[in-house]
């Protein structure tokens, strides 16, 4: 029986379930020294002097001054402009400064640092900001002829706040000195990111190990941000010559690390009275903090999804990214994509209201089909399942008789269509020149990757994969730990790219394997003929163009496609929405684990009720002022509905098995879900979240 | 200071205040139990202290002095409940779920789906929605029931 498609065991759950499995935090080094990061308590400004008030025995104590000439005081990443430690200038507050170290943690956490700074005026309000980070625009078609030719223009103005990821374990990592160089095991999604950015510290020659341990959820927070946290362990390490762990608690994790990018999106929609779009004009601002790290790319991604699953000839998208003096925001499963798509789907049953229609039949008129373009004109083919997952939500959720039996009562019921790009943007693929290997053992084979296994179940699909492509018993293949000693860079573990583009790369190693094994078992070769690896590089499709310059072409390699139905309550006397009962149908390809890909949605779409409904940053003088899981709520066993999980298949033929990317997708569509069933109880909300005190507001301007 | 650590005497010498997270991961080398907020909300550092499941990193040690304290560790590594959470994909980045099976260790095997929600609701997990949990309690109440 094929592994694909089935249910296995996950590779790791036992150890996961019995507490044997390592995470960060779990390990422990002989001589180690525990560190922690002294932050700007002011948003803007310049350091006057540093002053260390404490008894310095026992302390190691590191400033810029302590990264060796032959490195950079530069986090390395897409662009390079934030420090690993400020020397002068402080762009954001809670920005790492200084480092201590000591054996004993009470010690250390009683340490006093006082800091003298020249104050400047900050800037927070993203709206106010001329500092440009990153602007594109997207042009297709003729936008003027197109609202020439609309019979109704309808405008509006969407919001979404930040959103924190709350991975319960927060970042962790520690850092073992080597001679020149560093050993680094922790909590991270990117392995090979780290070690570009330490290579960046200590110069290229430095000896850099980076080994993934355990990771208790990432979400894309776990992405860029441990590249900082590794460079301060080891340059502690360096200097004091031991072991150094650092694992932020909860408050310094919600303070210093990044946040998904609150957004303003603004569309101006020009429709025909029998509900087409003619002409879409969408702006996009999202707040990217004080430096540059991920935002050109999240911008990028949520411009692209900002004209959501529809066709129509006459689009502009202009997309920015902008500077405040706030710490950076940064990668957050859907990467802009859950912001752009939040607004668009609000947008399109405004747009329905206007015209008198109801939300299926506003996209059943504009829905996607095969043939048609996108709006970077990509044109679809038979991959393209919008009027599938549509139709089958309608039918499974009786979606017409819902509606019209809530009409007046304190229940509503909303919907949202979404579609989500799998892989990196345009040629993104190409120049990744991601690689995987499969090796033999005495026993079997063992697959060797960069990409991470953060609960998703990346060691439990890939196993799969090479299982069936191998024809071997899925226990006989085995995943060594992400070590950047042993694996090769598969790209970093993000863009819902592990499975389709990863996989495929392990799909390819493992048929050319079997083919060289001939009728043997790999036990049986390795026994005759000795070890044997095979390594691959991933082959985007060739059919693939893509301008930078212009943001046209076939900005990804497919696409995975989402109808969300979300049912709720109102309180009428706490103006709480509490969702009832919620229906996800998806079609991401094929399924490889159909437990782990329903894990995946029924995960994602609870991270979307919160991104809904309770997950409120308060931003305070430029920093998190709730920063507690008692403050800042994520959702409980009582806030998550009863859900029903549909999983539509359509093959994607250059995806292991068919399969497509999914991490993301489940996390576009639970918000203006939402938001349009509260809107079916004739209150208007264009923000998330839509706490009560939000919703109460609503209600009073009507 | 004397307690029952997974039925067997223990004798740990700590500061009464250290909180019984820390001894346990610290002085006992249990790290099954995990530190997930360090404020009692989130659950991860769940054990059972006399039979109830408590947040371990809001307990000072010196309040389970002769108390039967039970971690993960001491469910084996052959429980019913191990075993659906991983069959039923109830773990996935796994840091949850020591303190969700201690949790629903304490669940009568015939617990309804509500029951098991109101007794879960101080277990914050981020990465399933909890559907996944609910499925691997239900089955293992079913095989013990």
């Amino acid at each position: 029986m094929p592994a694909v498609g089935t249910s296995v065991p996950r590779k790791d759950g036992i150890g996961k379930a019995t507490g044997s499995a390592r995470y960060a935090d779990d390990l422990h080094f002989p001589g180690m020294l525990y560190g922690r990061t002294i932050r700007s308590t002011i948003p803007c400004g310049r350091i006057r002097s540093v002053k260390l008030d404490f008894d310095q025995t026992g302390f190691t104590v590191v400033d810029y001054r302590d990264i060796p000439a032959e490195g950079k005081n530069i986090v390395a990443l897409v662009e390079y402009d934030q420090p690993f430690l400020v020397e002068r200038a402080i762009r954001h507050l809670a920005e790492p400064i200084l480092l201590l170290a000591h054996a004993d943690r009470e010690a250390l956490n009683a340490a006093r640092v006082e800091i003298e700074y020249d104050v400047a005026e900050p800037l927070f309000d993203v709206e106010r900001s001329a500092q440009l980070l990153k602007g594109l625009s997207i042009d297709k078609g003729d936008l003027e002829a197109g609202f020439a030719a609309a019979d109704l223009i309808i405008e509006g103005t969407y919001r979404t706040g930040h959103q924190e990821h709350v991975y319960i374990e927060p970042n962790g990592v520690i850092a073992v000195p080597e001679g020149q160089g560093v050993t680094l095991h922790g909590s991270m999604q990117c392995p090979f990111y780290v070690v570009k950015a330490l290579k960046s510290l200590f110069g290229d020659d430095a000896p850099i190990r980076v080994v993934q341990t355990e990771t208790g959820g990432g979400f894309g927070g776990k992405e860029e941000y441990p590249s900082m946290i590794a460079g301060h362990a080891a340059l502690l390490a360096r200097k004091s010559g031991r072991p150094v762990k650092i694992v932020y608690d909860r408050t310094e994790d919600m303070v210093a690390t990044t946040k998904r990018h609150p957004s303003i999106v603004r569309h101006r929609t020009g429709v025909t009275r029998d509900g087409r779009l003619v002409a879409m004009d969408v702006d996009v601002l999202i707040d990217g903090g004080a430096y540059i790290t991920l935002s050109p790319v999240v911008i990028s991604r949520g411009s692209i999804h900002a004209a959501g699953p529809y066709r129509c000839d006459n689009i502009r998208i202009a997309g920015r990214a902008m500077f405040t003096n706030t710490p950076p925001n940064g990668a957050f499963r859907g990467f802009g994509a859950p912001q752009t798509l939040f607004a668009i789907e609000a947008h399109m049953d405004r747009i329905a209201e206007s015209l008198g229609m109801d939300p299926v039949a506003i996209r059943e008129v504009n829905a996607l089909r095969p043939g048609d373009t996108t709006a970077t004109g990509q044109t679809l083919t038979g991959d393209c399942s919008a009027l599938e997952v549509l139709r089958e939500a309608v039918r499974r959720t009786d979606f017409h008789r819902k509606r019209a039996e809530y009409k007046g009562t304190n229940r509503g019921i909303g919907l949202s269509l979404f579609f989500h790009g799998a892989g990196f943007t345009g040629s993104g693929e190409h120049r990744l020149e991601s690689k995987a290997a499969l090796e033999l053992t005495p026993t079997g084979v063992r697959i060797l990757v960069a990409s991470t296994e953060i609960g998703q179940g990346t060691r439990t699909m890939h196993a799969q994969i090479v299982t069936d492509a191998l024809g071997i018993p899925y226990e006989q293949v085995e995943v060594a730990q992400p070590d950047t000693m042993l694996v090769p860079d598969s790209g970093p573990t993000v863009a819902s790219r592990t499975c389709m583009v990863v996989g495929k790369i392990l799909e390819r190693c493992a048929l050319e394997m079997r083919e060289k094994l001939g009728t043997l078992t790999p036990a049986e070769y390795y026994a005759a003929h000795g070890p044997l690896t095979i390594l691959k590089q991933h082959e985007p499709p060739a059919w693939i163009t893509w301008d930078e310059e212009r943001y046209s072409g076939d900005a990804y390699a497919t696409y995975s496609w989402g109808c969300d139905v979300a049912e709720v309550e109102l309180d009428p006397d706490t103006y709480e929405v509490r969702p009832t009962h919620f229906t996800a149908v998806q079609e991401f390809g094929r399924a490889i684990h159909p437990g782990l890909a329903r894990g995946q949605i029924e995960g994602g779409t609870a991270q979307g009720l919160g991104f809904a409904l309770l997950e409120r940053v308060v931003m305070k003088d430029g920093g998190m002022a709730n920063a507690s899981l008692t403050n800042y709520t994520i959702p409980t066993t009582l806030d998550t509905p009863t859900m029903d999980i549909a999983i539509l298949e359509n093959f994607y033929a250059d995806g292991p098995s068919g399969a497509k990317g999914l991490g993301e997708l489940p996390l576009d569509g639970p918000a203006p879900a939402i938001v349009n069933a509260i809107r079916h109880l004739s209150i208007d909300i264009r923000e998330i979240p839509a706490t009560p005190e939000h919703i109460l507001s609503a209600c009073s301007s009507r | 200071m004397q307690f029952t650590l997974n039925g067997v005497p223990a004798t740990v010498d700590a500061h009464p205040m250290r909180r019984l997270l820390d001894v346990l991961r610290e002085e006992c080398g249990l790290t099954g139990t995990k530190e997930g907020c360090g404020e009692g909300e989130c659950g991860a550092c769940t054990v059972l202290v006399d039979g109830q499941a408590v947040v371990s990193c809001l307990v000072p040690v010196a309040q389970v002095a002769g108390a039967d304290v039970r971690t993960i560790e001491g469910l084996g590594t052959d429980h019913a409940l191990q075993h659906h959470f991983m069959n039923e994909a109830g773990a996935q980045c796994g840091i949850c779920t020591p303190g969700m099976i201690m949790t629903a260790s304490t669940l009568p095997k015939d617990a309804t789906l509500e029951e098991i929600r109101v007794a879960l609701a101080g277990n914050l997990c981020r990465c399933t929605g909890y559907e996944a949990i609910y499925r691997a309690i239900q089955r293992a109440n079913e095989e013990r029931a």
